[in-house]
């Protein structure tokens, strides 16, 4: 993709963000933040491709150190969303 | 993804054919079947040579994976409109995750290829690509990988007390800038693999000549590392901050606003210089690059305050976007991107709420030193004590439960003395006496937004009777009971008076106009985080309950009882 794409890409997805989080309702503003920083670990695909390419050791233990960070962060954000999100879920059958 | 290129269609499709004989055999279910070929179309095309001009490979599988993973993040948001839908967002947001990584995975691995096989370059460009060697041993290793994080992670998640949430998300935060800056640093050290690489010269189109790291690359990769390394050492502070385990009070550096922005400045000309200088020359400014870059992330946050905790929290969740989205410019990937947009706005529209939410303008809670000076000429010592009323458990016991509209308004205090069960189980028994009960949570309550509604939920509190700050404030008039419990700043009506004060023009609830006034408070001494005195304290209808906030509410159980 050339950089103009990637760019409009961006651009668009900082709107549908900006919209979609604003439709947050405040009462789950904590769990946004746990989800967000559970998603934004998608950078886990930078790390996987470091790790994959055996050519250059460094480059290799980095991938594999960002790996584990945040697969951290993937299971850690998106177990404690669903925990805080199912104190939501009790009352409502109050 | 330029490696794509390096594999013949020749062995993507003996790959693709492998894959799938067996499984037919094996399974000889449709489903296998189908998912088989599903694979095969994967390995097939991204064994397709294809270039685009910055050297990033187009598959339009992969690309369309990616994508779809973006669209469930943005579902996974969305679906916190309502808790109601929140927990299939949640679910969402988790298959977006599985189908970016298996992506990746499936199309940057396990071609066990011995190199030598490899046809030599049908293209000079890929002579780099071609030395990768695939092999089930680096599965295994990142499998494991995962594997430990996620054992970590879960671990954490499951033990991880409600009231501890602000400090788990700031560390959280922090493993999410440290894992962008290893990614840059991995891309840094070997850009074949990420697929950055173009040909010395000046267009990048002669493919004869060595290969370097197109400037364009350069300069995300720097941006990425900067702003990983940023949020790292950031939410490390804001971590140690949050957690007690350093005095939130702001540490103010002589002369700070000047070391801030001139290391600012020289990240951007360190950046400038890493995207123009030769291969030779980039190491030693990629390694100032990010140093200087931790080294600002530390010092942007020592000066802030624990009252302004909130907005560095939110805004660290932004940064932590932003840098994943650097990383998705120089991987070129649109699952990263989107997420990147996604979260760098949440946490952008989450500091804006939280900083209205204090009257106060970005760049002042970012200055950092609130707090500080304002509590030493403001603060109770210098004041002659004036006279207060102090109440018992069985007075406020008593007046609860003569009254018909009682508003709680919960706050840091409550977290810290772990009183909302306490709390849920005193407006139980007021409700069944029949006393409308309702909760008034300010923005800013706590030390991250939403905070003290987690904590509220978290005792099982309905969140019909959860109202925010401009939902409820008009029924202080009507209310019989305003019930303080551990906040103070929020209900402080100098906000609404007294210009000099350092909260002045903050929203806060309108509690004077509650006939009876109960504030659960450890003691007359404290302050709020502000560090200013509170005329709610001495007013004729305020009754103060001066214990730990949890005896307190327990002891009023009891007496209601």
């Amino acid at each position: 993709m050339d950089f103009i794409s990637i760019l409009s890409i961006f651009v668009l997805a900082c709107f549908v963000g900006y919209y979609v989080v604003w439709s947050v309702t405040p009462a789950l503003h904590t769990p946004l933040m746990a989800v967000t920083n559970a998603i934004s670990s998608v950078i886990i695909v930078g790390a996987l491709i470091a790790a994959a390419a055996a050519d250059v050791p460094g480059a290799k233990w980095l991938g594999l150190l960002g790996i584990v960070l945040a697969s951290v962060n993937i299971f850690g954000g998106f177990a404690v969303t669903a925990r805080m999100l199912a104190m939501y879920k009790k009352k409502e059958k109050k | 993804m330029m490696r794509f290129l390096s594999i013949p269609s020749l062995r993507g499709d003996a790959v693709a054919a492998a894959i799938h004989s067996p499984r037919a055999k094996l399974g000889g279910r449709s489903m296998d079947r189908f998912v088989a070929s599903l694979l095969a179309m994967t390995m097939v095309g991204f064994a397709t040579p294809a270039r685009a001009a910055t050297g990033e490979a187009v598959n339009p599988w992969v690309a369309l994976a990616y994508l779809v993973s973006g669209v469930f993040f943005i579902l996974a948001l969305r679906g916190l409109s309502s808790p109601a839908t929140s927990r299939t967002g949640n679910r969402f947001g988790m298959i977006g995750m599985l189908i970016a990584v298996v992506t990746t995975l499936v199309t940057h691995f396990p071609m066990s290829a011995p190199v030598s096989e490899t046809p030599v370059a049908m293209d000079v460009a890929c002579v780099h690509d071609c030395v990768q060697r695939f092999d089930l041993f680096s599965m295994g290793e990142i499998l494991i990988a995962i594997a430990v994080g996620a054992i970590i992670g879960i671990t954490i998640a499951r033990r991880i007390a409600m009231t501890a949430m602000p400090e788990l998300v700031a560390a959280f935060h922090s493993l999410v800038g440290l894992a962008a800056v290893l990614v840059g640093w991995a891309a840094y050290l070997n850009p074949g693999a990420f697929g950055l690489l173009v040909p010395m010269d000046t267009i990048g189109t002669d493919y004869s000549l060595p290969m370097q790291i197109g400037a364009v690359s350069k300069v995300e990769m720097g941006l990425g590392i900067a702003i990983g390394a940023i949020t790292f050492s950031g939410s490390v502070i804001a971590f140690l901050k949050l957690s007690g385990r350093m005095s939130g009070s702001p540490i103010l550096l002589p002369a700070r606003h000047i070391i801030n922005l001139g290391t600012l400045a020289a990240i951007i000309v360190l950046t400038a210089l890493f995207a123009m200088a030769s291969p030779a020359e980039t190491m030693p400014l990629i390694v100032a690059l990010t140093v200087l870059a931790f080294l600002i992330g530390f010092l942007l946050i020592i000066p802030i305050g624990g009252a302004d905790m909130p907005v560095v929290v939110s805004m660290l969740n932004s940064y932590s976007g932003w840098a994943a989205a650097a990383m998705g410019f120089t991987l070129g990937n649109t699952a990263m991107i989107i997420t990147g947009a996604l979260v760098g706005s949440s946490g952008a529209i989450l500091s804006y709420i939280m900083c209205r939410a204090m009257n106060r303008s970005f760049i002042s809670v970012i200055a950092g030193g609130f707090g500080a000076d304002d509590s030493a000429g403001a603060g109770g010592e210098a004041k002659e004590q004036r006279p207060y009323k102090q109440g018992s458990a069985a007075d406020a016991a008593f007046m609860l439960e003569q009254a018909e509209k009682v508003i709680i308004i919960p706050g840091y205090g409550m977290a810290v003395a772990q009183a909302q069960h306490a709390l849920r189980e005193m407006a139980d028994i007021l409700e069944e006496k029949g006393v409308e009960v309702k909760y008034a949570i300010h923005p800013v309550a706590g030390r991250m937004p939403g905070h003290m509604n987690v904590l509220l939920a978290e005792a099982q509190v309905p969140y019909e009777n959860v109202f925010e700050l401009e939902d409820i404030n008009s029924e202080f008039a009507q209310a019989d009971v305003a019930f303080i419990i551990g906040a103070n700043d929020v209900v402080n009506p100098a906000a609404k008076t007294d210009k000099s004060s350092p909260i002045y023009g903050m929203p806060v609830f309108d509690v004077d106009k509650a006939k009876q006034v109960f504030f659960i408070k450890r003691s007359m001494g404290g302050v709020g985080y502000a560090g200013v005195d509170n005329d709610v304290f001495y007013m004729d209808q305020t009754m103060m309950l001066l214990s730990d906030a949890k005896k307190m509410v327990e002891e009023i159980v009891k007496a209601l009882d």
